[in-house]
């Protein structure tokens, strides 16, 4: 592990923006622009743009490539048609959680790996020591520059940029006629597209995304976005001694595949019940912001653990969060609280995610 | 960026104006710019005692809880319920209606003590 700061190579463009930059796992990324509500707000509303460079991308290959990847991650990579992706999970031999990830097939046998910023080198490890003969693994993480581009907006965006491309379907891939890689993908809840460019070119691409009307959204509003749909942190909700299925991520994990590192663990877990639950838990009145490691109450005061993620969600201006409780106590409707600076709030056990769309009769974008 | 030439401000960016012995305490309009979106206030309890410096208040926003300083020493004898209702109103109106607390300064020479309006402006440009 090296303890340099990295910089993404959209880092000037940030700068110039206004943009606040902190230090996000190991790389100097932006945390906010103007504000999380504003940016928060134009996700739900309009079309944001996030900076991903810091993700990592691995292109693994071969013909012995679907079926050692399908070794490696839960998810069934073998129902992947060319030009299709899919969420799915690296495991230990624990069944504990190394990283989750988008896998798409992006050629017969070529898939394209995007994965976190935080494990790029622990992942590629991994999955190096245990590569066969006919599999190729390159890690090409420096050089893609990454930008999320997300909300209802999203599509009039990308036609405006590209207007003789079209973009893939839901979780498909595809590249532009100039060699860059366009996932419909993201992890906001909104529809959108995660865009991989050289990086070199990376900040002629954002500038034109925002001037086709993405507003530059940081990682502040990230984390709010994803935490209102219940998608995971890996770090905070994902940790290598918790499993998917402890996690509530088991339609991701398909037991029925064949073997995989750490699927005896799931399969155990799976017919028992697992121990513990990550729980989405909202506050029941207003309260001090919840946050990641606040403690969490039984109704009667016995501590149960601690919060993974917290955030006062800008979309429903009530505190929620996720935490990893026992069984009995992650059920929907158990009434618990969460304490700030020794003061207890009260909430309850939601279903997941706290944030629904306002009904949506029809997501597909018109051309403009 | 905003600084009344008024008040006195300590370099934890909380602003005092002092009228008699009673200092009323918010935080500067480059510390509200910083924070963004507050979310949350939390009050201190009245006739608390406080030393100048002891974290007094919590301003919260989305990304990140912050506390407020007592930049005087003496007893808290008033709280603002509006910003605890309207916690946006440190954003929009921080020196006004967007003040956090009151305190009986125990010296009010101690006011004089902290930064001018000049002074506090460099500290921040």
């Amino acid at each position: 592990m090296t303890s340099e700061i990295k910089s993404s190579p959209l880092e000037s463009a940030h700068v110039g923006l206004g943009a606040k930059l902190i230090s996000f796992a190991g790389w100097n990324m932006p945390v906010q622009y103007t504000s999380i509500m504003d940016e928060h707000g134009a996700v739900r509303s309009a079309c944001g743009i996030f900076d991903i460079s810091h993700m990592g991308q691995f292109i693994v290959s071969g013909p012995a490539a679907l079926a050692w990847l399908n070794g490696l991650l839960t998810n069934n990579i073998a129902k992947l048609g060319i030009g299709q992706g899919q969420y799915t999970l690296m495991l230990n031999e624990q069944g504990g959680v190394i990283d989750d990830m988008i896998a798409y097939r992006s050629g017969a046998d070529e898939f394209f790996l995007v994965v976190n910023a935080s494990m790029i080198e622990e992942d590629f490890f991994w999955m190096a020591a245990r590569q066969p003969e006919g599999v190729i693994l390159r890690n090409e993480s420096e050089l893609w520059a990454g930008m999320a581009i997300q909300g209802p907006h999203s599509c009039e965006v990308f036609s405006r940029c590209f207007p003789s491309e079209e973009l893939p379907p839901r979780n498909g891939i595809s590249r532009t006629a100039s060699g860059s890689i366009v996932c419909r993908t993201g992890y906001t809840g909104e529809d959108g597209f995660e865009f991989f460019s050289p990086a070199a070119e990376g900040i002629s691409y954002w500038e034109k995304f925002i001037e086709a009307g993405s507003k530059p959204c940081g990682l502040g509003a990230r984390d709010s976005l994803r935490l209102e749909m219940c998608y995971p942190l890996n770090g905070n909700d994902l940790l290598p001694n918790r499993s998917p299925i402890e996690a509530g991520l088991g339609f991701f994990c398909d037991l029925d595949k064949g073997d995989f590192i750490g699927r005896d663990v799931l399969v155990a877990q799976k017919t028992g019940g697992p121990a513990v639950k990550l729980a989405a838990i909202r506050y029941l009145e207003k309260g001090a912001p919840p946050r990641a490691h606040y403690p969490v109450l039984a109704a009667d005061g016995t501590l149960l653990g601690e919060l993974a993620s917290g955030v006062l969600s800008p979309s429903l201006m009530t505190g929620i969060g996720m935490a990893y409780l026992p069984a009995d106590f992650a059920k929907l409707g158990t009434k618990l609280s969460i304490e700030v600076r020794g003061k207890r709030f009260p909430a309850e056990v939601v279903k997941k995610p706290f944030y629904v769309k306002p009904s949506s009769p029809d997501s597909s974008s018109s051309q403009s | 960026m905003n600084t009344p030439p008024d008040l006195r401000y300590a370099s934890s960016h909380e602003w005092v104006r002092l009228e008699g012995e009673i200092a009323t305490v918010g935080i500067s309009d480059h510390a509200q710019e910083e924070l963004t979106d507050v979310v949350f206030v939390e009050l201190p309890s009245l006739g608390r005692s406080v030393d100048a410096g002891d974290p007094t208040a919590v301003v919260e926003s989305v990304k990140a809880a912050s506390d407020i300083y007592a930049p005087v020493s003496g007893e808290v004898i008033e709280v603002n319920p509006d910003v605890e209702a309207d916690p946006s109103l440190v954003n929009s109106d921080p020196y006004g209606k967007g003040w956090i607390f009151k305190i009986k300064v125990s010296d009010s020479a101690h006011v004089y003590k902290l930064m001018d309006a000049a002074a506090y402006a460099s500290q921040i440009s």
